[in-house]
């Protein structure tokens, strides 16, 4: 991280003595962390960097004794990590989507941003439709591309996107649910929660993929993406009603009471009133959930969906490109990419916590807008 | 005292064996009261005695067990219609204030004529600004609530209240959480609402505030109203001994 400014006139000497040999004691740890950082970036940069392989065209190099990552394995299959087996001469139609969603994220990012709100209700109600149109084809001329020939990044953020989409509303719904004054509902929600929390996602992966066509009547098929879909989204959702629980927790019963003496009924009160607040309350445990998920992707390797896990996989058995650095330079190649989205995600909502003053900041509210 | 237990035109307000338990505490015991429209009632008593739960029974913020409600006309019950109706005709005023922390003190006041009321944003606008004018903070406006001190923002949560335009206003100790200096100028908003005809009912231990706007003080003490008297009854020959005692405790304490 830089360093803020004002700090860099003084001099580098000077930084070091105050902050990390201000006592024999802080010196001592600075020694020892100093240590134990080398030690283990070394090796790491020798790997990735000095040692490292960067052209070839096949795996011939990364063969040899003492050869670092194999990096041209992973750009003569760049394409596959991010779009699997989409078919080349219909790409553009992911590109587009990835720009269409990503520009959209981007401006609701973007701070003071203008139109905000139309931006969000594209991004949650039209964006979805018109990119399952633009991958899945089949209309207005575009040919049909089976969801098995889906992959990769592509796959990733389809799941995670769909998830993160669907857990919010679900959660609020169950969260609300659970504290409803009709047991019925209240039963059917804690049971629900209960139920998808206790369980592990890759059981209702595996459950999904291979169970569910059992119950379905002869003929009927659901597609085994949605079906993950379905899975990964009720899953998630499980987890989002007890975060957003908290927060409703959080927010005084007086609040509620005041939007009802006001003539407001439930869901009024609710939505304009104690969800706004409540949800604001935890932010944090929000994000950290859909960082949960996004990395939870990655199990829908386990029931043959090419996510750019799978894409490894299958090309370890390439001989053209096998070698001892081949699948070691691809999982860190990946890693890196889900490190660069929770990264981002994470960033983001220290960044909208110290705008909300998360506090009593005179206007821990007034710069959200 | 006359009060008759059949609800008349001009009984806004008319309670009869209302009766209210939280679990196995009976906090209300048969009330009865009616209130005419235009009418300011103190109601005081102990702390425990069922004030709170008395006066959030007539916007349907507690459900009664039994006996009937009656406001502006309709009888509060399941009807959930009914209960959103009065509501809309009944402003509370709460200890805490309550205001919504994420909106604007004008925002605070327009959402409910907005949202429920249906009126144009530039009208509620203009309202609110009067109504603010009126509570003697248009310059708040636009600041959020946790930037105001107590007393205005329990002049802005009047404010709010006030421009659902109700018929009767609702106050539960609105100024017990103040600061002694904030207390008039939130009783000052108060006494000009009532000198203006507004329908009242406050349940407060400013017996000064009490003496001088009140047409009947309550008394409550366990979930009974003991008495029920205009302020010259109630000072000089209260009936009940109970009633001597409270005020003999409260006048002490706060040096009158
Ligand atoms: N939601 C509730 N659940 C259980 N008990 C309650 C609830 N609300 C009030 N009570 C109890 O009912 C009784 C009457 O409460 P209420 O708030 O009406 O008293 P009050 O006269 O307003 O007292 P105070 O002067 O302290 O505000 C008290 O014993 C209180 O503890
Ligand atoms: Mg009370």
């Amino acid at each position: 991280m830089s360093m803020p400014s004002r700090e860099s006139s003084i001099s580098p000497a000077a930084w070091m003595r105050a902050n990390l040999f201000a006592t024999p004691v802080d010196g001592a740890i600075t020694v020892i962390m100093g240590g134990i950082i080398v030690m283990i970036a070394i090796p790491v940069i020798d790997w990735a960097l000095l040692s490292a392989i960067w052209v070839g065209s096949d795996g011939s190099q990364c063969r040899v004794e003492g050869a670092g990552a194999c990096w041209p394995f992973v750009t003569a299959k760049f394409n596959q990590f991010i779009f699997g087996r989409f078919p080349d001469e219909e790409q553009w139609r992911v590109i587009s989507v990835f720009v269409l969603g990503g520009g959209a994220i981007a401006w609701l990012a973007w701070p003071n941003a203008p139109a905000k709100a139309r931006i969000a209700v594209f991004l949650l109600m039209a964006f979805p439709f018109l990119a399952a149109l633009l991958l899945a084809g089949g209309v207005l001329g575009l040919a049909p591309v089976e969801t098995n020939l889906w992959g990769g990044m592509l796959i990733t953020l389809v799941v995670a996107f769909v998830g993160i989409v669907a857990s919010l509303p679900l959660g609020v719904l169950l969260a609300l649910g659970r504290q409803s004054e009709l047991p019925i509902v209240r039963l059917v929600c804690v049971g629900f929660i209960e139920f998808w929390r206790a369980v592990p996602l890759v059981i209702f992966l595996f459950m999904a993929s291979n169970m569910l066509p059992l119950f379905f009547p002869a003929g009927v098929t659901v597609d085994k993406l949605v079906r993950a879909l379905v899975a990964v989204a009720l899953f998630s959702s499980a987890y989002m009603a007890e975060v957003v629980r908290g927060g409703l927790q959080a927010v005084p019963k007086g609040q509620f009471e005041a939007a009802l003496s006001l003539g407001m009924g439930y869901w009024r009160a609710m939505v304009l009133i104690v969800l706004p607040q409540a949800l604001r309350h935890v932010l944090p445990g929000i994000v950290n959930t859909f960082i949960g998920l996004f990395k939870d992707t990655s199990l829908v390797y386990v029931i043959g969906l090419f996510d750019m896990l799978g894409v490894i996989t299958v090309n370890l058995t390439d001989p053209v490109w096998f070698s001892a650095q081949t699948a070691a330079t691809g999982y860190v190649f990946v890693a890196f990419i889900f490190w660069i989205f929770c990264f981002a995600m994470s960033r983001y909502s220290v960044r909208l916590e110290e705008n909300l003053g998360q506090s009593r900041g005179a206007n821990s509210y007034a710069s959200l807008r | 005292m006359t009060q008759s237990n059949s609800p008349s035109a001009d009984h806004i307000i008319h309670i009869s064996g209302l009766n209210k338990s939280f679990g196995d505490l009976h906090v209300l015991k048969d009330v009865d009261l009616t209130v005419c429209a235009g009418n300011k009632i103190v109601v005081c008593g102990p702390s425990g005695s069922g004030k709170s739960t008395l006066i959030r029974c007539i916007n349907r913020l507690e459900a009664h067990d039994s006996g009937t409600i009656q406001v502006d006309g309709k009888e509060l019950g399941d009807d959930l219609r009914a209960v959103e109706e009065v509501r809309r005709e009944v402003g509370m005023v709460f200890q805490q204030f309550n205001l919504f922390p994420h909106l604007s003190i004008l925002e605070n006041c327009t959402l409910a004529p907005i949202q429920v009321r249906k009126v144009p944003r530039p009208e509620a606008e203009k309202q609110a600004m009067a109504l603010l004018e009126r509570v003697r903070i248009p310059e708040q406006a636009h600041k959020f609530p946790n930037q105001l001190s107590g007393g205005q923002q329990q002049r802005a949560a009047i404010a709010r209240s006030l421009c659902m335009t109700p018929k009767i206003m609702l106050f539960d100790e609105p100024t017990s959480a103040l600061d002694p200096e904030m207390i008039k100028e939130v009783l000052d908003v108060m006494l000009d609402l009532a000198e203006g005809g507004m329908t009242m009912i406050v349940v407060t231990h400013e017996m000064g505030f009490a003496r001088t706007v009140a047409d009947r003080i309550l008394f409550m003490d366990e979930g009974r109203i003991l008495e029920d008297a205009s302020p010259t009854e109630f000072f000089d020959s209260p009936k009940h001994a109970r009633t001597k005692e409270f005020l003999s405790q409260i006048l002490d304490q706060t040096g009158h």
